[in-house]
């Protein structure tokens, strides 16, 4: 029996390809940008598997052009760039790391709160600038204090609760909303569930960890934005569309809320004549949420699993849309 | 009894300002650079009371040039800038602003760990500059900030407040200090007491809090660099000529070390044609460890009540020599 054809979108860790490389006929797109669409669909025409991650585009289109496809492994938690339902139409498994990625994705959220309440990254400009002229004076560069500030936690999943945890060492007030209550979490964390509206007024620095689904799409627009304090900090280290970028350009730019940070952007990469790129209260990260050698390792390897498994015909063992089995 | 009069070398809160103001006659020195010190010797010159920074040097000539000079109130926690001792030997009390700024300055020393580590101002930067074009499985990956060992050089206030900060990110903590904390202390924060070579050694990331003293001037050089892991980030929110910078620079450039995140610089501020700043894996903020709203504003309260005790002839509430009122 000839090896399946196992496609992979982008260069991933030497240990994840060599497990594909056992085992399938492995081809890797070799540059640093995604193939676009056309390249894509002419690239998967012949195989049996495809190893993505959410820069690219699989849609229907790209189904209709590959027959043989019996599996998509997505090296990412979110699966917002994937068509699961139409995958699950055909019945392709589609993979997902997740698990892996809460730790170093909270350590992002919270490097970036900081970065925000301390100014962080302005400052290391202002330095490289040549602006630090004056030793030190008693009233430049004043920023937000962290510690004993209340944090509210929107979206308490598995990186919503590292965020809690980290909180804690920080003596931090802790409120928390989601659509389901944690009151294990709860007790453990010393959090405080509540609704939106009392999250949105009463926190120093508000944290997204929700999904991207049509209920959080904008989630955070004008009347969110409204109802923050002009001290807090919004911090997104979910997916960009959770927060409507154009609401928030406003409120930064007037001063209605103090400072954002945002791994995500809406679009991605975001363009760089966005507006929102020429504040200074705003600190953006490439997307760099999962972005320790740990973790991306992590995550290739179970891609990697994952896309095997779907080869060989086995159950994927993170699997999105389990129905597909019988 | 005449009105004091008080010299203050730099704008502070205007709320401690005030305070002065109500008791005494006050100058106040509001260009953002420090006063030369020629300028200085002149502005103390019939004052009672001084409050200072520590870019004021305040020695023996000055105390000369200020024969009434009864209460110096510097606003920080550091005093390395005055003569402490020949102001005792005047019996002039000397105050300064301890406790408040521990857990603001830990808070800097852990955003620039996770900053250095996760190479924030590297991707930031990118994305101002408009190159960040997509995103990739192995692009700006850092060491994870969970887990990883944390080394502390100096387990006094601040220290302990980034152990703690610690406990969230699951980081086992090795510590060297002169003096070792309780047992019960240990426990609690997960610390293990080690010679500072076995912080070194096996520290992912290693931060300095202790105080500038003939001892720790160049506390980490050539050789201590040396013993750290090449992967390693070494923090400095204490006081930059902790650090030798020369040899910080050639263990960054040849990767004997990681990264380098710095708060504070040896000179300051870090001159423009330090090689430090050409790197990658370097970051460096201008001495704002303290900067918090909340802190600047106690700081400067508390070195308000601490210079008018001393012109009032009452204890400080926070005094560096109070030996000066046993006398």
């Amino acid at each position: 029996m000839p090896k399946p054809k196992a496609l992979v979108t982008r260069a991933i860790p030497q240990e994840a390809l060599e497990l594909v490389a056992a085992r399938a006929e492995m081809d890797v797109w070799p540059h640093d940008e995604p193939p676009d669409p056309v390249t894509l669909r002419r690239m998967a025409a012949r195989a049996d598997g495809i190893l993505t991650n959410i820069m690219d585009r699989i849609d229907a289109n790209l189904f209709n052009a590959a027959p043989n496809l019996k599996v998509v492994s997505q090296m990412a938690v979110g699966l917002d760039n994937i068509d699961v339902a139409e995958a699950t139409r055909r019945r392709i498994p589609v993979g997902y790391t997740p698990g892996v990625v809460s730790n170093a994705t909270a350590d992002q959220a919270f490097a970036l709160l900081l970065a925000a309440a301390r100014r962080l990254t302005e400052a290391e400009r202002w330095v490289r600038k040549g602006g630090w002229k004056i030793a030190f004076h008693p009233l430049f560069w004043l920023g937000a204090e962290v510690h004993q500030a209340t944090i509210g936690i929107i979206g308490m999943g598995s990186i919503g609760l590292e965020m809690a945890k980290r909180a804690r060492g920080f003596d931090m007030r802790i409120l928390y909303y989601s659509r389901t209550r944690k009151p294990e979490a709860e007790a453990l964390y010393d959090m405080e569930f509540t609704d939106m509206p009392t999250l949105l007024a009463e926190s120093d620095f508000v944290s997204l960890h929700v999904p991207l689904t049509p209920e959080t799409h904008h989630l955070i627009s004008a009347n969110e934005l409204a109802q923050m304090k002009p001290t807090a900090i919004l911090v997104n280290a979910a997916r960009g569309p959770v927060v409507d970028p154009t609401t928030l350009y406003q409120a930064l730019r007037d001063k209605t809320i103090a400072a954002a940070a945002l791994d995500v952007t809406s679009p991605e990469p975001i363009d760089p004549n966005d507006p929102l790129l020429t504040l200074e209260n705003l600190v953006v990260a490439p997307h760099l949420g999962s972005s320790t050698v740990r973790t991306r390792t992590r995550m290739a390897v179970l891609a990697a699993q994952n896309l095997v498994a779907g080869l060989e015909g086995r159950p994927l063992p993170r699997c999105a849309n389990p129905q597909v089995y019988p | 009894m005449p009105i004091p009069k008080v010299f203050i070398a730099r704008r502070i809160f205007q709320e401690a300002l005030d305070m002065i103001s109500a008791e005494a006659d006050v100058e106040l020195w509001s260009d953002e650079l420090p006063p030369p010190y020629e300028t200085l010797l002149q502005k103390v010159a019939n004052v009672d009371g001084l409050l200072c920074l520590l870019t004021d040097k305040i020695d023996a000539q000055l105390m000369d040039a200020a024969p009434n000079l009864r209460s110096i109130s510097q606003i920080a926690v550091g005093f390395e800038n005055i003569d402490v001792e020949e102001a005792t030997r005047r019996g002039i009390p000397v105050g300064y602003t301890p406790g408040v700024l521990t857990g603001t300055t830990a808070d800097m020393a852990f955003a620039l760990l996770m900053a250095a580590a996760r190479r924030l101002v590297e991707g930031a930067e990118a994305v101002r500059a408009g190159k960040w074009k997509t995103w990739h499985p192995l692009h700006y990956l850092g060491p994870d900030v969970f887990g990883g060992t944390l080394g502390i050089l100096g387990m006094g206030r601040i220290g302990l407040e980034m152990a703690k900060r610690a406990q969230g990110f699951d980081m086992p903590i090795l510590y060297y200090d002169v003096y070792r904390r309780p047992k019960d202390v240990e426990k609690q924060y997960n610390m293990t007491y080690a010679p500072i070579d076995t912080v070194l050694r096996q520290s992912d990331f290693v931060s300095v809090h202790v105080n500038l003293t003939p001892e720790t001037y160049h506390l980490i050089s050539h050789h201590e660099l040396h013993l750290m892991k090449s992967n390693a980030v070494l923090i400095n929110a204490a006081r930059g000529p902790v650090i030798d910078p020369a040899a910080l620079y050639l263990a960054l450039k040849e990767g004997q070390i990681g990264f380098a995140a710095l708060d504070v610089t040896e000179p300051e501020p870090i001159t423009m044609d330090d090689p430090l700043l050409t790197l990658d894996n370097c970051i460096i903020v201008p001495h704002i460890a303290s900067a918090s709203v909340p802190t600047r504003l106690r700081m400067s309260t508390m070195a308000a009540e601490n210079l008018l005790a001393g012109l009032n002839g009452q204890p400080m509430p926070n005094c560096v020599n109070p030996e000066v009122y046993e006398k």
